[in-house]
């Protein structure tokens, strides 16, 4: 620990802190434009000088090691001096063009101006100009305004874990730029948007829309993945201009993934839903709310009366609300049928098998605590980009990671040992390495048959296995995680079973990296039942009604439509009016999305994170909850709620946290079939995930430039 | 895209540093890039960069850093100018201007007869000998003077003509 006097306070701080660490310590601040607590230290734009005692010039605080009985001062004459000699540097070449720039009202550079910045400075020749650079569909560049922190360069360098960009050239012709005729194809490049301390890059969807002080600002939480993302969601007259992360260290940190940031586009789509609709012949009548509700009922009535029970499916997307899906579910009660928010899961076998729900099983800061990490089927960077970040960091500790997945994209991790497999192969070589482990500890007798038969297949030798495991082995904390791909496979349940066999020996514990904003939600208030909505669709039911869900969101989107055309009658409450919806359904109930109601989302390490609405419901739409309620009432079961609070009060009740899963399944499942010559089920659909997303046009643009 | 002369000569600096520390021999990687290829195109950037296993734009940030490095062929003779302060206080501005005006070219241009390349170089560390120069980034010329940059033109052209007659 080292003590030291900052503008004559003293602090106490670890050894290896900076100036600008002590600063922070004491609520000091220090101006600065290079310097962020997240990336490392550049010291490049000297902004932060300050004084420090017996030393003959000012030093970045950034950039000093503190030391016992420093004295240091932030604001004395000496140090303001520096700070504003180096403000006219930098403005040198700036261009000062805050009246049509965008970052205008929330740039650094522009607040720190204001402070330390002259009327007038002694440079008159002619100030540089940089072209400006491709960045893709969602940064716009201008690069005049660079004052070359390098945040950016550092920001992909170091979290998003691949060096894209790179200042070249030197001194007065420095330039910040991708490789030539290359571009920025991070999944989280959006952030350096954050991070520039200027306006050299910019929100390119954004640009020029409104200033940030039009704006109206709320917190929210991100429905496109897992995670649980804060953001901060801006608006201006009921639409949603902007998204930007709030900071939540224990979950994004100060980030947001680009889906995140920029799905919101999709809200204002054409399609957008105003109003119900409801289908005479083959013709779309607009109807009142009343109208269209009773005609809902009358058909899901007619299906209850002539078909036996449980020939109704309500299906949601795990998009869906705590609260949605826990009324999705006293619907599907009601109607005597099934209820499930699985659309991506071939089977529900895994689920019934095993003692639990899946989540994360353990918290999201944990996970960099992992010094060794194995993941099977996932497409970690596209499915939960902020996870990779975390993973990063532990790649950084040294830890051991390791990852066998099935879609052709590594991720970014430096030192990740990757290889690609097929569904089938992936299979049998598990098979190979539960063998082995098993073998080792004298227990294989004990697994069943056909362990052994899918292992003769496996493409993975025996020293490699012995390998794998023995340096597994040699880590403190272990884990095994269960991709998205892998829950998706129709032969899940086996596969995580063997996964079991070898974390059981090994010491590992496992976590499953589910799909869906509020997939543990909707495991917690019980929506899902013995099989997955794809299963629901594989076998047709006579009615169905859909929760924010079309058919692109299956895992076979071709199986839904053929589902939905055949049933009787299809009931969707949808925020959008799609081809595939409006050619399938029958009746359309125009919901909000989660910007326009209020409602909770469980993450995946289970945390429950309620939100309001942001702007006023579009056109006639109304919060999925209350459409459900009242469609549950008509069908003569009283669901009446005041609030979304009164609805989670009800759906997560004390002791949902105990049906979380702390083990993978432990008894093999019966009726194992051949290891299936299945191809890679879950393909990962890049920016396809969910309504909402789809429908941004720039993460498309992003999708198509792949 | 190099031979397999140059590859074992960037094998042997990259047995210079710890094993997984290959990026630190991407000075003497483009150096020898370089000498092979006459100039530093984006291909031999992106096929160095894949050698060391890294990211382009890194190695592309240091190929433009240095200016010894050149990124558009140059011609047969490459001659750098020192125009950093002590140089310029003795000249070497004055003998930047004179070689262009006899070349008939500017700074970063090549003569059409692909003979000469003028570039502005920055401190060569000879400040107390200004002007300086530097011919194809390994001979240094001193001191010089009008006089003494036609001789050297002069010189140079004849040796030009000696290695085309043989
Ligand atoms: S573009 Fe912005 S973040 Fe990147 S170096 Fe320039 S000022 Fe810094
Ligand atoms: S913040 Fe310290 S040098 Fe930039
Ligand atoms: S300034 Fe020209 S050699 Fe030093």
């Amino acid at each position: 620990m080292l003590t030291l006097e900052i503008d004559g306070q003293r602090v106490t701080v670890e050894d290896g802190a900076t100036v600008m660490d002590a600063a922070h310590r004491l609520g000091i601040y220090i101006p600065h434009f290079c310097y962020h607590k997240k990336l490392s230290i550049a010291a490049s734009c000297r902004m932060c000088l300050v004084e420090v005692e017996k030393a003959p010039k000012p030093v970045p605080a950034c950039a000093t090691p503190a030391t016992n009985g420093m004295r240091v001062w932030t604001h004395s004459p000496k140090a303001v001096a520096a700070q504003k000699g180096v403000m006219e540097f930098l403005l040198i070449n700036h261009p000062l063009d805050c009246p049509i720039c965008d970052q205008g009202g929330e740039c650094q550079l522009q607040d720190l101006a204001v402070g330390y910045g002259q009327s007038a400075h002694c440079f008159s020749e002619p100030k540089r100009v940089v072209a400006d650079k491709d960045l893709g569909p969602l940064i716009a560049t201008f690069m005049t305004r660079c004052i070359h922190c390098t945040r950016c360069v550092r920001f992909l360098m170091e979290v998003g874990g691949y060096q894209e960009l790179g200042q070249a050239f030197r001194g007065e012709h420095s330039e910040i730029m991708p490789f030539l005729e290359q571009t920025v194809r991070s999944e989280i490049s959006g952030n350096i948007i954050d991070l520039c301390p200027v306006g050299a890059l910019t929100s390119k969807p954004f640009l020029y829309r409104a200033r940030t002080w039009e704006l109206t600002r709320r917190r929210s939480v991100s429905p496109h993945d897992a995670w649980g993302s804060n953001v901060i969601v801006q608006s201006r007259f009921d639409q949603v201009l902007r998204v930007l992360p709030f900071e939540e260290e224990s979950i994004n940190e100060c980030w947001l993934s680009d889906r995140d940031r920029f799905a919101y586009l999709g809200l204002d789509s054409t399609e957008r839903l105003t109003q119900p609709l409801v289908k005479r012949g083959s013709e779309w009548v607009a109807v009142e709310w009343e109208t269209a509700l009773q005609v809902a009922v009358n058909r899901l009535n007619d299906v209850r009366a002539q078909e036996e029970g449980g020939r109704v499916a309500v299906l949601a997307h795990p998009m869906a609300t705590v609260e949605e899906l826990f009324l999705a579910r006293t619907l599907a009660e009601t109607l005597e049928g099934e209820c499930d928010a699985r659309l991506r899961q071939s089977s529900g076998r895994a689920d019934s098998a095993r003692e639990g729900a899946a989540w994360l099983n353990s918290t999201i800061s944990e996970i960099a605590a992992f010094d060794g990490q194995w993941f099977l089927g996932s497409d970690l960077r596209r499915h939960l980009p902020l996870m990779a970040v975390r993973v990063r960091t532990a790649a950084r500790r040294g830890a051991y990671l390791v990852a066998w997945s099935w879609v052709a994209d590594e991720w970014r991790v430096p030192g990740l040992e990757w290889s690609l497999w097929t569904p089938a192969t992936m299979g049998a070589a598990l098979a190979k390495v539960a063998l082995v482990v098993a073998r080792r500890a004298g227990d294989d007798g004990a697994l069943p048959r056909w362990v052994a038969e899918w292992a003769a297949d496996a493409a993975l030798s025996e020293e490699g296995t012995v390998a794998l495991v023995q340096r597994l082995e040699r880590c403190q904390r272990r884990r095994i995680w269960l991709g998205e791909g892998l829950l998706a496979h129709p032969q899940a349940a086996e596969l995580e079973f063997l996964a079991g066999v070898v974390a059981t020996r090994i010491g590992a514990t496992v976590g499953w990296l589910v799909e869906g904003a509020n997939a543990v939600g909707a495991a917690a208030v019980g929506a899902n039942g013995a099989q997955s909505a794809s299963e629901l669709v594989a076998e047709p039911r006579a009615a169905y009604v859909l929760l924010h869900a079309e058919p692109e969101d299956f895992l076979v989107p071709q199986q839904a439509v053929e589902a939905f055309s055949r049933a009787r009658t299809v009931v969707a409450l949808s925020a959008f009016a799609s081809a595939s919806l409006r050619e399938t359904a029958d009746v359309l109930l125009p919901v909000t999305p989660f910007t326009e109601t209020s409602g909770s989302f469980v993450n995946i390490e289970g945390r429950v994170q309620p939100f309001t609405a942001v702007v006023r419901p579009r056109g006639e739409s109304r919060p999925g909850w209350r459409v459900l309620a009242a469609l549950t009432t008509l069908l003569g079961r009283e669901a009446r709620f005041a609030s979304t609070e009164a609805v989670r009060g009800a759906a997560l009740r004390e002791g949902w946290r105990e049906r979380l899963a702390t083990k993978p399944i432990a008894r093999p499942p019966v009726g194992v079939p051949a290891l299936e010559r299945v191809e890679p089920a879950a393909v990962f659909r890049w920016y396809q995930t969910d309504p909402i997303v789809r429908r941004s046009t720039a993460l498309a643009a992003c999708t198509e430039e792949e | 895209m190099l031979s397999q002369e140059a590859l074992a000569r960037i094998d042997r600096e990259i047995a210079k540093y710890p094993p997984g520390k290959k990026q630190s021999a991407v000075m003497a990687a483009l150096r020898i890039a370089q000498e092979e290829h006459g100039w530093l195109s984006q291909e031999i950037i992106s096929f160095v960069a894949e050698y060391l296993e890294m990211p382009p734009v890194a190695v592309y940030e240091v190929a433009t850093f240095y200016n010894m490095f050149d990124l558009k062929p140059v011609g047969r003779y490459k001659i750098t100018v020192c125009t950093n302060l002590p140089c310029a206080l003795s000249g070497g501005e004055h003998a930047a201007d004179h070689l262009k005006e006899r070349l008939g070219i500017g700074f970063g241009e090549t003569t059409s007869d692909g003979l000469f390349t003028l570039k502005e170089g920055e401190c060569m560390g000879a400040c107390g000998d200004a002007p300086v120069i530097l011919v194809n980034n390994r001979r240094m010329f001193c001191r010089m003077t009008r006089e003494r940059l036609d001789s050297l033109l002069e010189s140079l052209r004849a040796e030009s003509e000696e290695k085309g007659r043989r």
